[in-house]
Parts: structure tokens; sequence; C-alpha cells
């Protein structure tokens, strides 16, 4: 009977084994990695050691106990005519297994801790980046004294198309935004992390670096990258509907073309402020704002304005009413719901055109602009 | 029946008024396997748009909805009131006592629960959806974001809260009273010990639940701020206040399928339960470290190194009691003379699997480890290990040991075998591939995910609808054998068994022990 039992298990055990190990085989390059990766830092090399440390650990632990289980299994059988023998106490014993493992957590506990005073040692940063998790987006501000103050926001660039199945998926499929994090090589780098609504986290597996985003609350970590590349990571605290479809890229590059871009992202924001005091014709204004609600508003209010987790903009009362309230509800939001301040997310010209554009897209027809003044005009109030 | 006196009353008033330890035992068990049932199908929806990357059957909202509802239904429908039922059946007659010392709060305590995740199911249906921020439902998602069924929820935790509260101080005075002459604590069944000790967790932990939720109550409806930090509040305090229950509620699932297993092995091992002392011991170690390691929930949410240090420790300590327990185990099978039913597949599988959870336990207890580990899939597999390995399959263990002593008829043993197998091989495939991509990267409660991922996924959803289908063969087989199955009369079901409870007839009479039993 338990012979069935066997043949059982290794026919069914098998398949999966082999499943497994050809699924692990079959690709390299990341595609069913099994394993934690060592990372480009070097806390995150030794985050890796340990983890094989106390994997290796528990492994031995665990063959010497399942194999005296399974050597119980085997020949102390009552098939086998075994006879149970009645011992059932021994202080030693007890002692002895609850002293040596308290001393094998104590050759763990060392190195994690070691480990632990290096990652909260946030001191000597050379470069400074303000992380604001929104939902659901990310926004980088690079905060230095020497002057390279840029600030922007990272979404998710995979089209809805490539989500549902109309298109086939790209390599980087949802790990991929339309502006990542630019940081140099060999530099250490201090993130101070906050959330503007809910809890975010910030999570980059091969900079080795997770930390909560909590709104009200600036928390600290640091990373310094020893190779040049791109890595992706993804939200890691629940934060609502698209929690999953917030992903984070740095660009880890040398120091010359770190310089490189930020030059150009200064140029860049000259170039915004001079467009902020400009006039559009509709057309460049729908133009511009079709781009700007597909990116920071269809998420929730709908790729036809039908409404989703926002209310619908087709029709609404707001859209198609006072010019005044909806710029407020665009820059001020509506306090207690998800409909956030985009004010100080969105510069004044992407502002007035997505206004312009939900003014008379989805058949709201109101023929009305918006201009990047009047924008400015109403935040001065 | 050997009865003398009244028996059951008929109909649908016996189980509606019925204030019998037996009749509620039942009532929990079916209770607890329907929302096992719920809580399953929530899975497969889950699972099932999990299977391949992009989003096919549901909206990301809903998914969010199902993760949430699939994790409060198994831990406060299926897990805990299983447990309770068994507790119900088991404890009177473990420690030779005619019922519960609390018999119509008993009946109270059941009542409450089936309304309520009625009223909890029917939030699917209300405008903005379930609740949708997790099972452990962290602020502010679960109060200005939520949606207006959070109000609904919140009522329904206050009524779980009260019904374990009722129950566990049913079974803290059922056994501190009602123990047969003779039957010191030092004697009782480690069921029964660990059953004592959970009801102690319960009864300190759920009011520290029904205080998150009532501060939750007050900043979404009377403009309170407690975890707002735009107020004054602080989101991070809902954390430390829930996981307070939340990790001590780990321990309230674990301890009474410790218990199970601690009766199970010994029988079919026909040996003593090696180091019972020991065991008493642990399991109350263990039930006071629960108390003072909650942060190592939090590990990322920057809390002073000192404290993360100190959860740190604590955390590493818990496992040198549970060591001692899966030693015991192993020691009790040791020079035994083994036999391989249904029940003991069950809790040789427990002991496998739950062993493999406490190793991935051991590993996120580690801090610095712990922030590639946090909220990725490998937590999602470890506590899979230690809540469906170790408490689910330990309650199969139980029905299939304690059913023919119930219903005075056996089960089908190569149905039940076949059960295990399947259920062991789905489990699995569902679970331990979530190990690689958890380490790999993979978030958890995410609708879908980055193609590296694909194949680890699929097979992860095939082994959970195997899982879960073996369950169908669970039910099929515990209705035939109470309908139709192989009488069964011998007091002493299984030759290896100890106890009272195999000293009284079989079936269990409606009334037992209603003259104390002498215990040497
Ligand atoms: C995170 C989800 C979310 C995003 C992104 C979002 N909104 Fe909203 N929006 C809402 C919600 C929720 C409401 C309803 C608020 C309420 O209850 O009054 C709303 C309401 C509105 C309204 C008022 C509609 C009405 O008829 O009451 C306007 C106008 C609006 N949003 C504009 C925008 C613009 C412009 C953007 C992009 C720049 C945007 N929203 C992005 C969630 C969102
Ligand atoms: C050796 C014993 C154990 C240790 C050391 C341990 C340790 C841990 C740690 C550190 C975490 C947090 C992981 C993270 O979120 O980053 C965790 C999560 C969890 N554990 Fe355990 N654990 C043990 C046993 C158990 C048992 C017995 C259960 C339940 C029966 C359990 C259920 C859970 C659950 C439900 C979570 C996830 C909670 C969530 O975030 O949703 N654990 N465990
Ligand atoms: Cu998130
Ligand atoms: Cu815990």
């Amino acid at each position: 009977m338990c012979f069935e039992a066997k043949r059982l298990l290794k026919l069914a055990l098998g398949p999966v084994l082999m499943l497994i190990s050809v699924a692990a085989l079959a690709a390299g390059g990341g595609v069913n990695e099994v394993n934690m990766p060592p990372g480009v830092t070097e806390v995150g090399a030794r985050i890796y050691d340990l983890h094989m440390l106390i994997l290796g650990i528990c492994t031995v632990i665990g063959l010497g106990v399942f194999g005296v289980m399974f050597y119980s299994i085997i020949y102390h059988r009552k098939s086998k005519g075994a006879v149970a023998s009645h011992f059932h106490e021994s202080t030693k014993v007890e002692i002895a297994w609850t002293v040596v493992p308290f001393l094998i957590l104590i050759g763990m506990a060392v190195p994690a801790t070691s480990t632990l005073l290096e990652i909260y040692d946030h001191d000597d940063s050379e470069l400074d980046i303000l992380v604001t998790g929104y939902q659901w987006k990310w926004k980088y501000e690079y905060i230095n004294a020497d002057g390279d103050n840029v600030s922007f926001f990272s979404n998710l660039r995979t089209p809805q198309t490539e989500i549902h199945n109309t298109q086939p998926k790209g390599e980087h499929y949802l790990l991929e935004v339309d502006e990542p994090m630019v940081i140099p090589v060999n530099t250490k780098v201090r993130f101070l992390i906050t959330g503007n609504d809910v809890i975010h986290s910030w999570w980059v597996p091969e900079l080795a670096v997770k930390r909560d985003a909590i709104p009200g609350f600036i928390n600290e970590t640091w990373t310094r990258a020893e190779t040049v590349g791109v890595y992706r990571g993804q939200c890691a605290e629940l934060c609502g509907k698209d929690h999953g479809f917030m992903p984070i890229v740095v660009n880890v590059v040398s120091k010359e073309e770190y310089r490189q871009w930020m030059d150009e992202k200064q140029v860049e924001a000259a170039a915004i402020k001079e467009l902020m005091a400009q006039t559009f014709t509709l057309d460049q204004l729908m133009e511009r704002g079709e781009a700007v609600y597909a990116r920071a508003c269809l998420a929730c209010h709908g790729a036809n304005g039908e409404g989703g987790v926002g209310k619908a903009i087709a029709g609404s009362a707001i859209a198609t009413g006072d010019v005044g309230v909806h710029l407020d509800v665009g820059i001020n939001g509506v306090p207690g719901t998800a409909m956030q301040a985009f004010g100080g997310q969105l510069n004044d010209v992407d502002m007035a055109a997505v206004i312009t554009y939900q003014r008379n897209a989805f058949g709201n027809n109101m023929g009305e602009m918006v201009q990047p003044i009047d924008v400015y005009n109403h935040k001065k109030g | 029946m050997g009865d003398h006196h009244h028996g059951p009353a008929k109909g649908l008033s016996r189980w509606l008024f019925t204030t019998n330890h037996k009749d509620i035992g039942t009532m929990y068990l079916w209770f607890s396997f329907a929302m096992f049932i719920l809580g399953g199908a929530f899975a497969m929806i889950i699972r099932a748009e999990l299977f391949q990357p992009g989003l096919q059957l549901v909206e990301p909202a809903f998914f969010n909805q199902m993760t949430t509802m699939h994790g409060l239904v198994m831990v406060f429908g299926a897990i805990m009131p299983s447990f309770v039922g068994l507790a119900n059946w088991l404890i009177p007659m473990m420690i030779g006592a005619p019922d519960m010392a609390l018999p119509r709060m008993n009946n109270w305590s059941f009542w409450i629960l089936p309304p309520t995740f009625l009223l909890l199911a029917s939030t699917l249906f209300m405008e903005g959806g379930a609740p949708a921020a997790g099972w452990t439902f962290y602020a502010p998602l679960s109060t200005t974001y939520a949606a207006p069924s959070v109000t609904y929820f919140i009522f329904c935790v206050h009524v779980l809260g009260l019904s374990s509260i009722m129950g566990s101080i049913n079974i803290i005075a059922t056994v501190m009273n009602m123990r047969a002459p003779g039957m010191t604590y030092m004697k009782m069944p480690l069921f029964v010990w660990t059953w004592l000790i959970t009801a102690f967790l319960l009864v300190a932990v759920m009011p520290v639940l029904a205080g998150a939720v009532t501060m939750m109550l007050m900043d979404v409806h009377f403009g309170t701020s407690f975890f707002s930090a735009a107020g004054g509040g602080d989101p991070v305090l809902f954390q430390h206040v829930f996981w307070f229950f939340g990790h001590p509620e780990v321990y309230i699932i674990i301890l009474p399928a410790f218990g199970v297993v601690s009766q199970i092995i010994p029988a079919f091992s026909r040996k003593p339960l090696f180091g019972y002392d020991s065991m008493v011991y642990a399991t109350a170690s263990i039930a006071f470290l629960s108390f003072i390691v909650w942060a190592h929930h939090m590990f990322t949410v920057g809390m002073p190194v000192a404290g993360e240090l100190f959860f740190m420790y604590a955390t590493m300590l818990i496992a040198v009691p549970t060591g001692v327990k899966v030693f015991n185990w192993v020691t009790t099978m040791w020079r035994g003379s083994l036999s391989f039913e249904t029940p003991m597949l069950f809790s040789i599988g427990f002991l496998v699997l739950f062993t493999i959870g406490g190793f991935t336990g051991l590993m996120l207890s580690i801090a610095p480890a712990d922030f590639q580990y946090h909220d990725s899939y490998f937590v999602v597999a470890h506590f899979h290990y230690v809540m469906v390995a170790g408490a689910v399959f330990s309650m199969s263990a139980a029905v299939y040991f304690w059913l023919p002593k119930w219903c005075g008829r056996m089960y089908n043993e190569t149905m039940g075998k076949t059960h295990f197998w399947i259920s062991f091989i789905g489990f699995n495939l569902a679970f331990f591939p979530q190990h690689f991509v958890g380490l790999a990267g993979m978030p958890r409660r995410i609708p879908d995910y980055a193609l590296q991922f694909a194949d680890f996924n699929m097979m992860s959803s095939i082994g959970a609808f195997i899982y879960g289908l073996s369950q169908i063969l669970f039910l099929y087989n515990v209705i035939a054998t109470i309908v139709a199955g192989k009488r069964v009369s011998e007091p002493k079901v299984w030759d290896g068994a100890e106890g009272l409870e195999w000293t009284i007839p079989t079936p269990a009479p409606y009334h037992t022990f209603e003259v104390p039993p002498a215990v040497k």
C-alpha cells in the first residue's frame, strides 16, 4: 500500500521537477530567474551573501531533519514489522536542541547586524533625490545646493493595447517609463522618499533599495551603483487600482553622461518657461492636451471620458460649465477623493492644454480655450 | 445511541437553538468549509487572471477586491472558525466534560458569523465594490481612499471579533473549570493546551483589532486624523496597531494546528508524544514571543535602526521554540511503528511543508534581507506554506482522524489518500515557484506582471487549480462517509490513538461524560 504511494510520488514529482528545471534553463537573461539578484551595489552583494548563507543553513538543517524523518518512514513502518519503543522524553536532548539552534542564530545575527548598520549609514551623499509616490506614478526631484534642480514625473509607458492583449507585448512590458531616473555611477545617491496620497514603496532589486513612501513623512535610504546600466523595479506596496502599473526605471550612467543629461534638463526647463508666456491656437492646445490626458488623466477618467475611478468627463457639468471651476478642480483637486491637485504636477502649458482638451473632446465641444496665462492667473488667485 | 436523556430536537430549531457542543462544532465545521470554498473561488479568479501576462478576465480594481476578500474570508471565515469547530467537538470529550462551560454563549458566537459573512460578501455588489486595500487594509488606502463599503467592513470586523472573544472565553472557562477529576493541566492532551493558549491570545488581541477599525471609522466619518499626517496623525500608527493584532493572529491560526498534529503523529507512530512538557513550554514561549515581534512586518517603513534590530532579534528567537516542536514530532516518529493512513499522510505533509515555511520565516526575519523579500511573492509563498500547508493540511488531517468517531462511519481510505497526494502536488506546484518569482522581483498584489515571470506564474496557476479541485474530492468523501460509509463501532477507532475521546462509544453519543470519568 505504501509502495503505491511511493510510486505515485515518483510519477508525479518527476514531471514537476523536469518542468521547473527545463523552464529555468530554457532562457537566460533574467527570464525564469529563480534567485535574488546580487545587484550592482556593495550593499546588494552583502544582502545576497546573507540570503545565501541563511538559505544554506536552513537547507542543511532541513536535510538533517527530513533525513531522520524519512529514515523512520522507511525503516520504522508497521508493515515491516517495526515494534514501537516507548521512550518519550529526555531533558538532555531537549536542552541540546534549544541551545544549538540558539547559537546558530547568533551566528546569523552578527552579519545581519553589520549589514543593517551599513544600510542605515545615510551620511556623505553626493546627490539627493526626493522621490514622491503618487497614485500611480513617481515624481523625482533632484535637490542640490549647486543648482542642479530638476523635477519630473515618471509614468508607465506600456500602452493600454499591450495590457489588453490587442497588440504584442514588448520586451520590457510593464517595466518601462516615459522618463527614467538618471543617476551617475559610483556616486552615493541619497533618496528621500515620501508619498502624496497613500503609501507606496520604492523598490529596485538590483540597487538593493526598498523603502516605503509614506504621506506626511520622509524616509531616507541610499545606493551606490557600481555598474552602468538600466535597472528596473516596481511599486511594492498596494496603493490602489493601478498599483501594478507604476514601474521604476533607473538609468545608471557615467559621470560625464550624467552631467550632459542634467544640462539638457536645465535647458528643457528654460524652454517650458518660455512656452508659458505664449498664446496657442485651439488645435495646438488640443494636440498637446490629448497627450497630457492620456498620460495623466486617462487611468481614472477613461479613454473616452466615460469615467471609472474618476467621474465621467463626457457631458460632465464641470467640464461643460464655468471655466474657473474646471480649472480649480484641475489645479487643486477634490480633497478627500482620488482627484489629486494637479497644479504642482503639470506645468501651466500642460494644464491649459488638458483643460482645453476636456472641454472640447468627448462631445463636450465647448469651443473655448484656456491659455497658460489663465492657469497662471488662476493659481495666483 | 446509548443515550438515556433527550436526544437532539427535530428540524431547523435543533440547529438554531442548540446549545450542544457537538451540534455547534458541526455547524462551525460546515460553515468554515463553505467559507473555504468561497475564499477558494476568489483565489481561482486571482490565479486565472495571473495565468498569463496581460489583463484577460478582470479589471485591476476588481482584482484588488478579490485579493482582499480572499484573504479576509480565508483567515476569518475558513481557518479560524474551523478550529473553533474542532475545539467545540473535541475539548469537552478530551477533558471529560459534559459540554462547554457557557453553552448559550456558544450558540451566539456561532450564529452571528453567517450573517456577518453574508454582509461582507454583499459589499461586492455595493457601489464602489468591496474593500480593496488587502487583508491588512493599511490606512489611508482603507480610509480616505476607500469605497463606501468600508463602513460595512468595519462593522463586520467588530462582529467577528465579538464572536472570537466569546468563543475564547468559553474555551478558557471550559478548560479551567470542567476538567474531569485527575485531569491535571500537565495531563491535558496537547490539542487542549494549544487551544487554551490560543484562546488567551485571542482575548488579548481581538480588542486591539477592534481599536484599529474604530479609529478607521472615526477617520472616515467623524473627521479625526488618527492615520492622516495632514491632521497630525500617522499612517504608520495603523500598521503598528494592526500588526500588534496581526502577528499573534498568525499564531492563533497555527497553534491549534500544532495541537492537532501532536495528537495524530503519536497515534500512527504507536508511541507517546516525545517531550510533552517541552511541547507545552514551547507553545507558551511562542505565544509570549508573538507579542513582541509585530514590527517584522514593517521593516521597510523607516523605523530607527534600534527598532529594526530589536524586532529582528526577537523574531529570530521564535525559531527556537518552533524548532523544538519540529524536533519533537520527528523524534516521536523515530523507532515507532508507523502506518500511513490519510490523517498521518496529512500530518507528515504538514510537518515537511510547515518546516519549509518556518525556514522562509527565519529568512524573512533577517531585516536587511527582508528589504528585498518584503511585499514580494516570496512572502506570499512563505505564508501559504504556513497557513495552507500548516493550518489547512492539519485541518484535513483532523477531519479524517476524528470523522469516524463523530459519525460512526469510516471514510474511504483510497479516496482520502488520493486527496492527500493531489493536494500535496497541487499545493507545491502552486506555491513553490512563487519563491522564485518573488526573489526575482515580482511584487505581490498585482493583477499583471512582466514577461520574465510568465512561466512560473502559469505553473503556479495550474497547481492552484489542481489544489482547488482536490477539495471537491474531499467534500465528496466526507459526505459519502456520513451518508453511507462503512460502519465502525469500536470506541478506539485507531489502534494507536490515546485519550478520553477514544473511550466513549462510537459514534459519539449526543451527550457524553455526564458523569465525569476518573483520570488516573
Ligand atoms: C487617481 C484618479 C484620477 C486621476 C488620475 C484624475 N482624476 Fe479627475 N477625478 C477623479 C475623481 C475620483 C473625481 C471625482 C471627485 C469627486 O468626487 O467630486 C474626479 C473629478 C474630476 C473632475 C470633475 C468631474 C465632475 O463632473 O465632477 C474633473 C474636471 C477632473 N477630475 C479633471 C481631471 C484632470 C484634468 C485630470 C488629469 C490631469 C484628472 N482629473 C485625473 C480622479 C482622478
Ligand atoms: C518560524 C516562524 C515564523 C517566522 C520567523 C515568520 C516570519 C515572518 C516575517 C518576518 C514576515 C514578514 C515578511 C514581510 O512582510 O516582509 C512574515 C509574514 C507573514 N507570516 Fe510569518 N513567520 C513565521 C511563521 C508564520 C506562521 C506560523 C504563520 C501563520 C500560520 C505566518 C503567517 C504569515 C503571514 C500571513 C504573513 C504575511 C502578512 C502580510 O504581509 O500579508 N507566519 N512572517
Ligand atoms: Cu503601489
Ligand atoms: Cu509576523
